[in-house]
């Protein structure tokens, strides 16, 4: 029906008209919420039962939907002309009175309308405040509209011949969704893993991407509460198991890596974090306050068509867009400096580091800067950044932006940052946002998930502990304002984070956690799968995708307490390479799990071997083992 | 890294007299953080004195950047202005030309600036001289020399050109592989 009629705009009512009919639909809403509320069980069988009515009634629709919709026009048609003639009004009482008397219920109507209302409000919510007359007046929703043309309609009888018809669509939809729903729900001890026979079956076909869901999410259900819903006979492990395969297929991660994050969750909260991954974070901006202020930058860019709104109360400088008429790295203000586009999650660890102006700060792996120009912002240019990164290619990035973004008390160097502090040591902060695996920012790049392997969480890690172990020996311990470490990293594998912490935490006596003053963020884990970490690891702090909306990530804060004697040396990456390999040999990073050499094992194998060779030539050892033997091994 | 020899400070204290004039003096005599200037390789920057001394326990390899570049030095001797010089010309700038909005994207694709685009420009702008564009809201976005003097280029057909572009922001992206090392 009613495209025509909804595409038709009527004049809108006035304030008064449009309050009242909104304080009524209030009371009706409510109404319905009562009755609802009361009566839950009747409402679940009269839906199905009206399931079945709109079925019948869709089906015997679709034939006469044609003729109906002439009528409908030819009404439309009617009511134009009859305008001037004036019919009276049909209220909207009357007419829901009247819906209901030809269904059942008008339930789903209503809580469309609810949706709808609601909506209007979240988004009164969420613009931006501080731009008042810029921003666009969604005053009435489609809804509103909707029942403003219903109002406006004289004839009662074209209006419910209209609605029904709607009303049939919804209930057609509806149907569809409690269908859907039906499957999720699961009796107890519902058989929900496959039996051999029907996985070699599947394995033949190409796998149905909704099945798995379904399994998926039907599994996490029975995991959550094992007791009660697990199938007699089922180990946990074979749910799991099946569970994991299944994130594998269905989001395409490689078995170790889907293991390993999911061993960081509960299993419902995996899934979160799974599905999180596939969804992209919002584009983030951040305010150079050596340029600008967020306000006006905002404003600036509401005027260029940026639909932008702050991240959270967590950040006073981060923006988020949501779309954008003008590529939003290349506008005017982006050239001129006053904004750059940043991860919402790498605004933290520099937040975490406070730096304080006049600070002599090092930032180890600085490219492209993001960090770098927030810490230069933090400390209004003044002090001093230095700003490494190990790859030359990287530090253009680097150079440009901090240019851009006009931060004039930097330095750019390019080395490997475990030669810190040979180069220059005795700084106030150290940021180690350290290279990783980047476990965290799977929706970023998803090559992750299948190019990581066991020998990389082997190898990153221990780049890791290294750099740190340079970090903490760069800072001066007796600084007056700081004495700070941050480690921060994109992954949000435990081995990758607190592991390097709590390394670093052994190896460093003079060195302790301290809180990261970060209001979000979830605590790092004290003891994980059998390993036990310092106790003070829970002032770290770890964040998920599916909980902040922020890319993984992990902050831990240290400050150093006393000097210590590695500070003085003057070991070079390789000497600190050696000394690694070495405390990595007692700590047993490096498997020493190969087998003893047995010499006198050896000895008799050769001879064994020996024989075997002279018997397949045709000569009997043991005829020649007095005078041949010697003469061969002489050869 | 060094300071710069006599020769070559005068080259870039020509170059930089174009723009700003006697305000160079604003660039040398800072008492409270006394600045200087620095050549690495071929490039010239502009950096406080304090960080300077910082940047000699970097090696010359390692080094790639200290505070702000100026520009660098050309294979023939002479001295060209880059765009990350913008901040301190347009602070001391003698001469300047604001754009209206709808000159800003055109300029910032390359373009010289046109009569057309002109918002305002200050009075007494000789002939050849260094300007500094900005655009209404007054953010810098880049500089040139001038193509007439004011009062000539009052008479200008609208697609005149006022100013003859040397450099403007948009190089940040469209020279991000050869502005910086």
């Amino acid at each position: 029906m009613g495209r025509v009629a909804r595409n038709k705009q009527g004049v809108p009512p006035t304030f008064e008209e449009f309050q009242a009919q909104k304080e009524a639909k209030e009371k009706k809403r409510n109404q319905e919420k009562r009755k609802r509320s009361s009566e839950p069980d009747i409402d679940r069988n009269g839906n199905s039962k009206n399931n079945k009515y709109s079925k019948k009634g869709s089906s015997s629709s679709s034939g006469t939907k044609k003729h109906r919709k002439n009528v409908v026009q030819q009404q439309q048609n009617l009511d134009i002309e009859e305008d001037s003639a004036d019919l009276p009004e049909v209220d909207l009482e009357a007419l829901s009175a009247a819906k209901k008397s030809l269904f059942d219920e008008s339930e789903d109507e209503e809580e469309e309308e609810e949706v709808g209302l609601e909506a209007d409000e979240f988004q009164d919510d969420e613009f931006y405040d501080s731009d008042e007359e810029n921003r666009e007046k969604p005053m009435f929703s489609d809804d509103d509209e909707d029942n403003e043309e219903i109002e406006r309609a004289n004839a009662a009888n074209m209006e419910l011949l209209s609605k029904q018809l709607d009303d049939e669509q919804e209930l057609e939809d509806q149907e569809a969704q409690d269908e859907l729903l039906q499957t999720n729900i699961i009796q107890p001890r519902a058989k929900i893993l496959p039996t051999e026979q029907e996985e070699e079956e599947l394995a033949k076909q190409p796998q149905d991407l909704t099945v798995l869901r379904t399994r998926m999410i039907e599994i996490t259900k029975v995991l959550e509460n094992f007791k009660t819903l697990s199938e007699e006979g089922k180990s946990r492990t074979e749910y799991v198991d099946r569970l994991l395969k299944d994130i594998c297929d269905y989001f395409g991660y490689s078995s170790l890596l889907a293991e390993k994050l999911f061993n960081l969750f509960t299993p419902s909260e995996a899934m979160e974090f799974f599905e999180a991954n596939e969804i992209a974070r919002p584009i983030t901006i951040r305010t150079n306050t050596l340029k600008t202020r967020r306000r006006d930058l905002a404003q600036t860019l509401v005027n260029r068509g940026v639909n932008l709104q702050p991240i959270g109360n967590w950040t006073k400088v981060g923006l988020q867009i949501f779309d954008s008429q003008v590529p939003i790295g290349a506008t005017p203000e982006y050239l001129a400096g006053h904004y750059i586009l940043q991860a919402a999650s790498s605004f933290l660890p520099v937040m975490a580091l406070a730096p304080q102006e006049n600070e002599r700060i090092l930032d180890m792996a600085a490219a492209p800067g993001g960090k770098t120009t927030y810490i230069s912002a933090l400390m209004k240019n003044t002090g001093c950044i230095f700003a490494n990164d190990a790859n030359k290619a990287r530090t253009k990035s680097l150079i440009a932006n901090i240019h851009r973004l006009g931060c004039t008390n930097t330095i750019v160097c390019n080395y490997d940052a475990r030669e810190f502090p040979k180069v220059i040591g005795g700084f106030d902060r150290v940021l180690l946002d350290a290279p990783c695996s980047g476990t965290g920012v799977i929706a970023k790049d998803e090559s992750v998930k299948v190019s990581r392997t066991e020998k990389d969480f082997i190898q990153i890690p221990h780049l890791q502990k290294q750099l740190l172990l340079s970090a903490i020996d760069s800072v001066d311990a007796n600084s007056s304002t700081g004495g700070y470490i941050v480690y921060s990293t994109c992954s949000v594998a435990v081995d990758e984070n607190e592991a390097v912490v709590d390394y670093a935490l052994r190896k460093r006596p003079n060195v302790k956690l301290v809180d990261t003053g970060l209001i979000i963020g979830k605590e790092g884990f004290t003891s994980y799968r059998g390993k036990h970490f310092n106790s003070k690891l829970n002032l770290t702090r770890r964040y998920y995708p599916h909980t902040y909306n922020v890319d993984g990530f992990y902050v831990a804060k240290f400050k150093k307490i006393a000097p210590s004697p590695h500070d003085v040396s003057k070991a070079g990456a390789n000497e600190k390479e050696n000394a690694a390999r070495k405390e990595a040999l007692e700590e047993g990073i490096i498997n020493g799990d190969f087998a003893e050499f047995d010499d006198q094992q050896d000895k008799d194998l050769i001879e064994k071997t020996i024989k075997r060779n002279l018997k397949k030539k045709g000569i009997n050892p043991n005829s020649l083992n007095s005078k041949e033997k010697p003469k061969k091994e002489s050869e | 890294m060094r300071p710069l020899t006599e020769e070559e400070t005068k080259v870039v204290f020509e170059k930089l007299a174009n723009y700003i004039g006697r305000n160079i003096a604003f660039l040398i005599d800072n008492k409270e953080d006394p600045h200087v200037f620095r050549l690495q390789k071929d490039r010239v920057y502009y950096v406080s004195e304090r960080i300077s001394k910082f940047a000699t326990s970097v090696s010359r390899p390692n080094l790639m950047s200290l505070g702000i570049c100026f520009g660098k030095f050309t294979k023939t001797g002479k001295f060209r202005l880059h765009i990350t010089s913008l901040e301190y010309l347009s602070k001391y700038a003698k001469y300047k030309v604001w754009i209206k909005p709808n000159g800003e994207m055109p300029f910032l694709y390359g373009n010289h600036v046109l009569k057309a685009h002109i918002g305002k420009m200050s009075d007494d702008i000789p002939e050849h001289a260094g300007v500094v564009v900005l655009s209404m809201s007054d953010i810098p976005l880049g500089f040139g020399v001038s193509a007439k003097s004011t009062n000539e280029a009052r008479n200008l057909q609208p697609n005149g050109i006022v100013a003859f572009r040397q450099g403007d922001i948009g190089e940040y992206l469209r020279e991000e592989d050869t502005l910086f090392t």
